[in-house]
């Protein structure tokens, strides 16, 4: 048991590394790939928790995410990217070192919020609760520091994942339809996203999210 | 299926139906715009004189029918009800829409070939349509859907000449009062909802619950002054009068008619229905306010109605006068209902009630009659008219019944009522507050200068628009307008007379009404010398017979014109006198500002005004002017004491909220993270 859950603190510990290697990444094909190798962390790590706690859906979540995550979802991006010719560079809002910072002080939040789940629960994976939250506030961080929009929806993607993280890890997962459910949302958010984009780029012949307030109406 | 039985209810349902039908009528004879005018206002007077005749049968049935319709929300049916109140009502209502109807068959064939009149017929039916639903309506969701198809039905009809800014703007300031007035309303009915039936459960909505409940004091007086709020927004009581200036004058005269004589009955009406027939136990210091505003309203209103020189904005500004004079009987009612002398609060609210109708029949026919010169001179400028007496004789002698009648003078209706307002004031002092005692005598003495102002404010309507000679810049081609128009406004006309003359028959019936409502009567005292004489209350303290000075007058009059006529030789027609001055021109009659000069200089202090007076020197001389440049502008001094604060605070909010609104995705994304970080920490 010892052994399960420092797998799973470990694995945890590589869903908030991933997390913050996307924080600080430049490039927007290693912000893919680094999504990929999240992606596969949590369906690894679903399926371990999926063989402790003795939940067989778990496996299917694990498989399903796999699916998704790993091979699906990060294909739509590159072909998305490579359709749009898109400058390889990240810009951002707020310069790096800076978001680094304020997701150390999310991760520290997120800890100082969790304690008294931590003290209540008697599930073998409740210290990951807090990575899980702190994976959603990075999520979200990336999202509003980011000025384009892959990056965003890359942002809103791992949100999701530092979600399903904590379902899994509190709870031993959400019923199966609920996350089939989910599963089925992202894919349609995904496609939905790629669309827009098109959208956008047709429109303003760029993916600057800062071109959108132009939409706005004069004040 | 169920035998479907004549009941006064069927009747004023049937009435509603045609109307609502009405759009359909419309829909199908759009091709043809004269026929479809002929068409739809004469079923509207059809529906009118079904409604009316269905609230006289109430009335003299004197009790109340009611029936569930299993329309609206599931659940939640609509309750309808005919009792002496809304019966009455129903006959105020019905009465000048009929005449009103007949009116517009010929008036809005002015409008033919100028613009689409569809819409003019759609919304005028629905307007009467909701009007008949309000009084209709026994539960509190039904009478919101009345209140706001009728408003917004005649936001449609404000705004009919759409093309002008200034119809436009009026007709928002009408909706917005409106609408804050129907919120009003709508809390007033939630508070009584509430506490008849409790707050997880519907069954509160109907008036029946309201009435069994018993409300607390303070949560009584919040609904009541809610109501009192609401009902006035759109009764036009000062300071919630403004829209009325602006709305009206703009409305087709016909609307304005309705509007001004029937919808504002409307909110009376409901403020009736909810004072006494809702709340029931009512503290005197109701009464007492509803009197200062009533009397604030009446003087506020005439005083600039006084200073007005378009016409139909000077009938508004007088309308804001009636229904302070209404109000004052209100009040009243209220207060010695409070202390209990039953017969004085039914002869306030027959006073008050008497009113309504009087106004509603004089308004409206002073607003057909300035809608005829509308549209016989396209101006409703009154600097620009006058002698239009030679022109329009049947329009002229109409519009001087109206005037007759809304300056309280014998033998026209408007003498009644406001005499029966006095006789209640004058028995005030049988009242126990000191504080009333105090109120009453001031009251009583301006209402009497109220009453005074009034006759000097229609001396001016009529003077300056049907007498002397054209004053105008230009002399356009004025006729006589066409017969329906002068039947419907004859028939208003006869109205007036009758009410004036026998109002001893319609008191007795009316006397239902008040006894439903006070549990007072009056017929007993009324009667006391016969039909001919109405003597409120005693013999000896005061009587009047409309029916003698009308014979009176009648026989005067006929005495001075043989004495005039027996010999033809002792008229002659001669030019007007000049005093020995040449050149008189048509510009140097009196007109309408120069009359209200002399009560503009006292009651100056009351209004915003802007005078101005320039010289255009003469090239020779400066010191013989060419001519003199004479500017008055006018303003409600509410408008910059109330309204434009409220307006200028709410727009300085709304652009400091739409600062957060920048268009970045960004933006909206920190505020939704922010507003998590701040939960996560403070509402764990």
């Amino acid at each position: 048991m010892e052994t399960i859950t420092q797998i799973n603190s470990f694995l945890a510990a590589l869903v908030l590394l991933t997390a913050f290697g996307m924080l600080s990444q430049k490039r927007i094909s290693s912000l893919i790939h680094l999504f990929t190798w999240q992606g596969l962390f949590l369906s690894i790590n679903t399926a371990i928790v999926g063989y402790v706690a003795g939940r067989h859906h778990l496996y299917i979540s694990s498989i399903l995410t796999l699916s998704l995550k790993v091979i699906l979802l990060p294909y739509i991006l590159h072909v998305l990217i490579a359709r749009l010719k898109h400058r390889k560079d990240v810009e951002t809002v707020v310069n790096i070192p800076t978001t680094m910072l304020i997701g150390i002080v999310l991760v520290i939040f997120s800890y100082h919020l969790t304690a008294p789940v931590r003290e209540l629960s008697t599930f073998i994976t409740r210290s990951t609760l807090a990575i899980a939250l702190a994976t959603v506030m990075i999520g979200l961080l990336m999202m509003i520091t980011r000025r384009h929009a892959v990056t965003q929806i890359i942002g809103f993607l791992a949100m999701e994942n530092g979600l399903f993280f904590a379902a899994t890890s509190t709870t031993y997962g959400m019923p199966l339809v609920v996350e089939l459910g989910v599963a089925l949302d992202v894919l349609i958010a995904a496609f939905i996203f790629g669309m827009f984009f098109f959208q956008i780029h047709t429109t303003f012949d760029s993916l600057d999210v800062d071109q959108m307030a132009r939409l706005k109406e004069e004040s | 299926m169920t035998q479907v039985t004549l009941t006064p209810l069927s009747l004023a349902s049937f009435a509603v139906i045609l109307l609502i039908a009405q759009t359909a009528v419309v829909s199908i004879l759009i091709k043809n715009e004269k026929l479809m005018t002929t068409v739809c206002f004469c079923l509207s007077a059809i529906a009118s004189f079904a409604a009316t005749a269905a609230g006289v049968w109430t009335v003299s049935l004197g009790t109340a029918r009611s029936a569930i319709m299993e329309l609206g929300l599931p659940g939640l049916p609509f309750h309808l009800r005919l009792d002496p109140l809304s019966g009455y009502f129903l006959v105020l209502i019905g009465l000048l829409s009929f005449f009103v109807s007949i009116y517009s068959i010929g008036y809005v064939k002015g409008f033919l070939g100028r613009r689409p009149v569809a819409r003019l017929c759609v919304f005028y039916n629905l307007f009467l349509a909701g009007m008949f639903m309000v009084v209709l309506a026994d539960d509190a969701l039904f009478f919101l859907i009345s209140w706001e198809t009728m408003a917004a039905a005649s936001y449609f009809l404000v705004m009919f000449e759409d093309e002008q800014v200034e119809n436009r703007r009026a007709a928002f300031l009408y909706i917005v009062v409106a609408h804050v007035g129907a919120v009003a309303i709508l809390l007033a009915f939630g508070v009584m909802a509430g506490l008849a039936a409790g707050f997880d459960d519907f069954s509160g909505f109907t008036f029946d619950a309201m009435r069994q409940a018993e409300f607390p004091a303070e949560w009584a007086t919040v609904a009541f002054l809610l109501a009192f709020f609401g009902f006035g927004a759109k009764a036009g009581i000062v300071p919630l009068h403004v829209w009325l200036p602006e709305a009206h004058p703009v409305a087709p005269s016909n609307i304005s008619a309705l509007m001004s004589g029937v919808m504002l009955k409307t909110a009376i009406y409901g403020l009736l229905r909810v004072a006494f027939d809702l709340i029931k136990n009512i503290p005197w210091w109701w009464g007492a306010l509803v009197i200062v505003i009533g009397i604030i309203s009446a003087l506020i209103g005439i005083l600039y109605a006084m200073m007005e020189k378009d016409i139909k904005r000077l009938l508004a500004y007088s309308s804001v006068e009636n229904i302070g004079i209404i109000m004052i009987g209100i009040g009243m009612t209220m207060v010695f209902k409070a202390f209990g002398q039953e017969i004085l609060a039914a002869l306030s609210l027959i006073a008050a009630l008497y009113h309504a109708m009087n106004h509603a029949l004089f308004k409206g026919l002073l607003f057909m009659g300035a809608g005829a010169v509308l549209h016989a001179t396209h101006e409703r400028n009154m600097e620009e008219m006058g002698g239009l007496i030679h022109k329009m004789p049947w329009t002229a002698v109409f519009f001087l019944v109206g005037c007759i009648s809304i300056s309280a003078l014998p033998p026209f209706n408007g003498f009644v009522s406001e005499w029966l307002t006095f006789q209640a004031f004058l028995l005030s002092p049988s009242l126990p507050s000191p504080m009333m005692k105090l109120l009453m005598p001031l009251g009583a003495a301006l209402l009497a200068l109220t009453a005074a102002l009034a006759a000097a404010c229609f001396v001016k309507a009529f003077g300056v628009t049907f007498l002397g000679q054209w004053r105008g810049h230009n002399r356009p081609q004025v006729h006589e307008v066409c017969w329906s128009m002068r039947i419907g406004m004859g028939m208003a006309a006869l109205s007036c007379l009758l009410l004036g003359i026998l109002p001893t028959v319609f008191i007795n019936c009316m006397d239902v009404v008040a006894e439903h409502l006070t549990g007072g009567k009056l017929t007993t005292s009324a009667n006391a010398l016969g039909w001919i004489w109405l003597t409120p209350i005693a013999p000896e303290r005061a009587s009047y017979s409309g029916l003698v000075v009308f014979l009176g007058t009648i026989a005067i009059y006929a005495i001075v014109y043989i004495i005039l006529h027996v010999n033809p030789g002792k008229i002659h027609r001669g030019p007007i006198w000049d005093c020995g001055f040449e050149k008189l021109t048509n510009r140097m009659q009196y007109n309408a500002t120069s009359f209200s000069m002399p009560l503009r200089r006292i009651f100056g202090f009351i209004f915003n005004l802007k005078e101005e007076v320039r010289l255009v020197p003469q090239q020779a001389h400066s010191a013989f002017p060419k001519k003199l440049i004479y500017s008055l502008r006018i303003r409600d001094r509410f408008w910059n004491w109330i309204y434009k604060p409220i307006a200028s605070t709410s727009f300085w909010i709304s652009r400091k909220v739409g600062r957060l609104q920048q268009g970045r995705i960004n933006t909206y994304l920190i505020y939704s993270f922010i507003t998590i970080i701040f939960l996560l920490l403070f509402v764990r």
